[in-house]
């Protein structure tokens, strides 16, 4: 148990619900509703949660897989350093950018689904997790060695060609003898 | 096939989408409700017609003891058909992206529905529209706006609509639902952490629940038949003789009645039957093999397996969620069924580790032994399909890659008894067995299992029923070195086989000449169990070494998924 982080779920619905935010907003201003208003501002608020939400975070245990071309936004989340780091701002940004979209009906569920996105990063932050970026990692190179650069000049030793030549005749005088027999094959 | 059924899915979908709308967009009984709503009516109806029959399918591919009784009992019905089956997962997540596709616009057209109803009310439309919006529910009049409170803040009265209507309270509800099933469904999270997957995903039942209520407020309203009857066409334009002149009687409308019930009932008592199916049974041996290797031998009454197939297996002293499939390593002829378990995380570590810890005694239990706690283990299946191809050919190369050798264990046993048994199902008369893996680790009860059985043909005199190579794809020097010092001995220093173990990769052109020059005129079966480059490679050789002349050998690749 707890092997999961409860960021990442958090994140999958902080995600969601931007999206829906969005689009709760995109219908309340196209179909001009009243309080029209509140469904602009839910356009602005659903595109910066998806923003912010985008860039996965690393896992602190097991391997992170990256939501395709989120290194910009990875960069870009980063910068905020310990705003974006902490997940208790977050949960309490998540919360207070909702509740404008509980006056409206076209925004109420995006409202709703951030509220739980914010309650999961609370007990994401409770437990200890916080934000980091993946980061494509550096090769580092081993240093090359010193004696790479100066390759030997010379063959090894061998025996001359006679004493070289399998003798199954004379094994004692022979240089040194195959344990697997040689055939070319 | 899949793709087949897929299709026919689909087009299901799209005639239902496109008869309710017209249904609703054209249906004269809906003018009035047109005339308030517009298209958007008929843009929430479609959808929810949709959904009705998607939330009717969903709960099908996952009653997996209805699917493995199909299975069973469409014998007759041919191989591909079953094969379809083992695509359930896949179909229910489909229907699932379905549901939520038309969630979104079931939702989106019931925005719009509400907005221009309270609009309707509040008179800022036309004077008929008016008219319709104050039609009220009382007397021998019947309402048509759903929408009956006028002294709100006019911007607050859609969500209180929304939240004081059964419509909308439960649309509202099953749609978080949905939200929170879809996030916690993503493969990420899935992988990662089954039991949050496993624990929201039970919210489906407040799904179906609000689901089956969703229409019972009946807001969806049409106009019926009055006694004289109310034309519409000529009607519309003369609001104020309503229920003055006998052509105009004021008109009456009804809710339409629920019908989503009817839908997804019978598949919720299916799925209900199905939970409730999942017997437990005991333990019946539990032998440890080297490398952390279980086998875990199983009795079940009535259990009846073939060959290939797995089953799911469940530890409740371990998870109570948790079930993992294991493919299954006996034969259809002996009396209990075995799987063998090796180390592969967390669940598989800790049953090693209950196992392991069972006093001796209980490990080979006897009639009177009371069963204990960590004993206790559920069993769901058999799943798959069989690979009965296997006993039809004459000559057979089997060619198991890594974790892939495990039915083939299977396979081999059925095979071999069938012989002993002179069972006339089989065909077989040779066997070339081709085991590849990088490491023998974790499988060296496969190869206690050919041992045993090159002793007991060699004993028979049978020793050239099965010829097996197996080829160790990862090796290093010291290894070959260990070979090299070892090669004069009689049986092979990694597997104690007679055979020797190979390193590298089968050259197959050169396997494939020697089954052919050892089987002139015979057809010769493939079967694979291993990754599909190797199914690739192995198609091309068997059509390369295959003969047009019907004398002699054929070969006949058989991609059958395990």
């Amino acid at each position: 148990m707890g092997k999961i982080e409860w960021a990442m779920w958090a994140n999958e619905q902080a995600l969601a619900s931007g999206l829906i935010l969005l689009t709760g907003g995109i219908v309340g201003v196209a179909g001009q509703f009243r309080g029209w208003q509140f469904a602009a501002y839910a356009v602005a608020a659903g595109v910066f949660v998806c923003l912010l939400e985008y860039p996965r975070s690393k896992r602190s245990k097991g391997t992170s897989v990256e939501r395709t071309g989120q290194y910009c936004f990875t960069v870009c989340v980063k910068s905020f350093g310990p705003l974006t780091r902490n997940y208790y701002v977050r949960a309490f940004l998540h919360a207070a950018i909702c509740v404008p979209g509980g006056f409206m009906l076209a925004t109420v569920l995006g409202c709703v689904c951030l509220g739980i996105a914010s309650i999961i990063y609370f007990v994401a932050a409770i437990r200890g997790e916080h934000w980091e970026p993946i980061l494509p990692r550096k090769e580092s190179r081993m240093p090359v060695a010193e004696s790479i650069k100066n390759p030997p000049q010379n063959p090894p030793p061998r025996p001359p060609a006679e004493t070289r030549r399998k003798r199954v005749d004379d094994l004692e005088d022979a240089a040194y003898d195959n344990p697997i027999s040689v055939t070319d094959n | 096939p899949w793709v087949c059924w897929q299709v026919v899915w689909m087009g299901i979908n799209i005639f239902l989408f496109v008869w309710f709308y017209l249904f609703y967009d054209l249906g004269p009984q809906f003018f009035y409700t047109r005339h308030l709503l517009g298209s958007a009516l008929a843009w929430a109806r479609a959808p929810a017609a949709v959904l009705n029959f998607n939330c009717l399918l969903i709960l099908l591919p996952v009653c997996r003891n209805l699917l493995s009784l199909i299975r069973g009992s469409f014998v007759c019905c041919g191989r591909t058909m079953r094969k379809q089956l083992d695509n359930n997962l896949s179909f229910h997540k489909l229907v699932a992206y379905m549901i939520a596709l038309m969630t979104a616009v079931h939702m989106i057209a019931h925005l719009l529905n509400v907005e221009w109803y309270n609009n309707s009310r509040q008179g800022v439309y036309d004077a008929l529209s008016t008219a319709l919006s104050n039609l009220e529910d009382a007397g021998n009049t019947t309402y048509l706006n759903p929408i009956r409170i006028t002294n709100l803040d006019p911007q607050q009265i859609p969500t209180y609509f929304v939240f004081t209507t059964i419509a909308g309270l439960t649309g509202v509800i099953i749609t978080l639902a949905l939200i929170l099933i879809i996030t916690s469904s993503m493969e990420v999270i899935r992988r990662s952490y089954f039991e949050v997957f496993w624990y929201t995903h039970h919210l489906f039942i407040i799904f179906f629940a609000g689901l089956v209520f969703h229409g019972a407020g009946r807001i969806v309203r049409s106009q019926t038949t009055t006694d004289p009857p109310h034309n519409f066409t000529f009607c519309k334009d003369r609001i104020e003789d309503w229920g003055r002149i006998p052509q105009c009687p004021v008109p009456q409308f009804a809710g339409g009645f629920p019908q989503t019930w009817m839908w997804v009932i019978g598949p919720m008592v299916l799925y209900l039957c199905e939970r409730l199916l999942r017997f437990i049974r005991y333990v019946q041996t539990i032998v440890m093999r080297p490398s952390k290797v279980l086998e875990l031998q199983l009795q079940k009454n009535g259990f009846k397996m073939e060959v290939g197939q797995y089953v799911f297996l469940n530890c409740p002293a371990i998870s109570q969620l948790e079930w993992h499939p294991f493919t299954m390593t006996s034969a259809p002829e002996e009396d209990f069924f075995s799987v063998h378990i090796r180390s592969a995380g967390d669940w598989t570590d800790k049953l090693i580790d209950i196992m392991q810890k069972l006093p001796e005694g209980l490990q080979s239990p006897t009639e009177n032994t009371a069963p204990e706690m960590p004993r206790q283990m559920g069993v769901d299946g058999p799943f798959g399909t069989a690979s009965e191809d296997v006993f039809d050919y004459e000559v057979a190369m089997l060619v198991g890659a890594g974790i892939g050798v495990t039915p083939f264990a299977s396979i081999l046993k059925s095979i071999w008894y069938k012989f002993k048994e002179s069972n006339p199902k089989l065909r077989t008369r040779k066997i070339y067995f081709y085991w590849l893996c990088r490491e023998t680790h974790a499988f060296e009860w496969f190869a206690d299992l050919l041992q045993v059985l090159e002793s007991e043909m060699e004993e028979r005199g049978m020793g050239d029923f099965l010829t097996y190579k197996l080829y160790l794809t990862r090796w290093d020097q010291s290894m070959a070195d260990h070979a090299k010092v070892h090669s004069d001995e009689d049986k092979d220093v990694v597997t104690g086989l007679r055979q020797k173990t190979y390193y590298g990769r089968p050259a197959w052109d050169k396997e494939f000449e020697q089954v052919r020059k050892e089987n002139p005129t015979s057809v010769v079966g493939t079967f694979l169990c291993g990754p599909e480059a190797l199914a690739e490679v192995l198609l091309k050789k068997c059509a390369k070494y295959s003969d047009v002349d019907p004398r002699k050998t054929k070969f006949y690749f058989n991609k059958e998924n395990f």
